[in-house]
């Protein structure tokens, strides 16, 4: 293999970079990022730096020279097309670059409303940019409302309320991310926000979203009206894939890839964008937007584009999925899968403490773990997910644990 | 080798942890603890692992 090419330079992409050069490649390795920044870290953008305590310099995902990397940098000049036969990706502007091998890593992009209107104030966050513009209003004291009560919407919720803004918060379901976690642990992120003086509103329709020239509030089917000078749609995010869609590679929610994360001879796909069947969960096909899936698989992908097949078949990726979210002063941290639906037992504190863990059910093993300000038994089950444990054996570990 | 951790930036989130329970460990007060400053040679790649997957960035390697 005598030149890879990595489309996307934010996580997956860096992380992908540096292990291929740890590991030994040492032909031309292009990184192609549309934003014009080197990588940066995105979980600050809702919180450290839109509060105004950090600033750029703080979210530089590398702090050592890119010099050892001997990149060829091709920032602020988005992917346009790829041709799996021709081992050819057209980058905006008209440049073609000829790869052996291609990681594709251009994560994902903030779904909008429909018939969103483009007012001034209306926002969505993922990029650093965004961020800056989000955070300009904010220093000029901005009332706000955000749509959407996920990871995204409810830090940046935590974030205004921080800086003494108030905030509103509109959901279209009866608790905030309660299809992932159910209607009780809803529940419990509902008063996290309320108690600390959110506008939390769920269970209620967008009419419409209006001002002239500039947001001025939101009109919900109850014909009440939320005035807002900064407009948030943080209502999940899509796979970037739309430059893909005459590659010839299977796109379903994301970039269709083996257990190894090829999406095709020499084409791997990593963070965001990757859907996979996951050996630690019976193959279940999953596609993760938390940043270490970004980071585990950037490692991986780098590694599993230089196998080499004498060597036998590589081992598939197989992680324990784990997300992490700060709001206020409680930590949130989520490993494995489950639903809502799945049989929920609280093992440590109490859901009124703001310190808790739960863990969840699926097919008599244990399947998942939430924890509220609780990291080190949160890590202790990741493991026993891992480990493919029974939940009897967790409870087991639960009961000792509380002596 | 010296693991180095920079507790401004630490938030606890244990990943280090799930990698290398024998050298970082987070207590029930929520703080992390380094069990073995300078962990022998054979714990390098886990050690560069849970630089990398630090998600705050908080873990350095001198030497």
């Amino acid at each position: 293999m005598k030149s890879i090419v990595v489309v996307g330079a934010s996580l997956a992409g860096l992380r992908a970079v540096e292990t291929l050069r740890r590991e030994g490649f040492e032909g031309r390795l292009t990184l192609v990022g549309a934003e014009a920044h080197l990588p940066y870290d995105r979980p600050p953008l809702s919180k450290e730096l839109l509060a105004g305590e950090w600033e750029h310099d703080q979210v530089v995902l590398r702090r050592v020279p890119y010099d050892d990397l001997d990149l060829e940098f091709r920032l602020g000049v988005a992917a346009t097309s790829l041709d799996v036969a021709a081992r050819r990706v057209s980058l905006a502007g008209g440049t073609e670059l000829e790869f052996d091998g291609l990681v594709i890593a251009t994560g994902s992009t903030p779904r909008t409303l429909p018939g969103q209107p483009a007012l001034d104030g209306v926002f969505t966050l993922r990029t650093i940019d965004d961020c800056h513009a989000i955070r300009e209003r904010l220093d000029a004291g901005a009332r706000v409302c955000v749509i959407g009560a996920g990871f995204i919407g409810a830090e940046v919720a935590a974030t205004c309320r921080k800086r003494g803004l108030d905030v509103t918060v509109l959901e279209a379901l009866p608790q905030p991310m309660v299809r992932g976690v159910g209607m009780v642990l809803g529940e419990v992120l509902a008063r996290l926000h309320r108690n600390r003086g959110v506008d939390l509103r769920c269970g209620v329709t967008l009419e419409s979203i209006e001002g002239h020239g500039r947001v001025e509030h939101v009109r919900l089917a109850d014909g009440e009206r939320v005035e807002c000078d900064v407009l948030l749609v943080a209502v999940g995010v899509g796979p970037e894939t739309r430059w893909l869609e005459s590659s010839g590679l299977v796109l379903d929610n994301g970039v269709v890839c083996d257990e190894t994360l090829l999406a095709a001879p020499g084409v791997v796909a990593a963070g965001d964008v990757a859907r996979w069947p996951n050996p630690a969960f019976d193959g279940e096909v999953m596609r993760v937007e938390h940043w270490t899936n970004a980071a585990e698989q950037g490692v991986y992908v780098g590694g599993r584009l230089l196998h080499d097949d004498g060597d036998g078949p590589p081992e598939p990726f197989a992680p324990v999925p784990f997300v992490w979210s700060d709001q206020y002063d409680v930590k949130i941290q989520i490993a494995g899968r489950f639903s809502g639906q799945d049989r929920m037992e609280v093992v440590h504190g109490s859901l009124d403490d703001e310190r808790f863990v739960t863990i969840f059910e699926r097919g008599g093993r244990i399947s998942g773990v939430l924890g509220f300000s609780e990291p080190r038994r949160v890590m202790q089950y990741r493991r026993m997910i891992a480990e493919r444990a029974s939940f009897e054996a967790a409870l087991e570990f639960a009961a000792a644990a509380a002596g | 080798m010296k693991i180095v951790v920079d507790f401004d930036k630490c938030t606890s989130n244990a990943v280090c942890m799930g990698i290398a329970p024998e050298v970082f460990e987070v207590r029930e007060d929520n703080f992390l603890y380094i069990l073995q400053e300078e962990p022998p040679e054979s714990l390098r790649p886990k050690m560069e692992e849970a630089v990398r997957m630090c998600p705050t960035q908080a873990i350095s390697i001198e030497g």
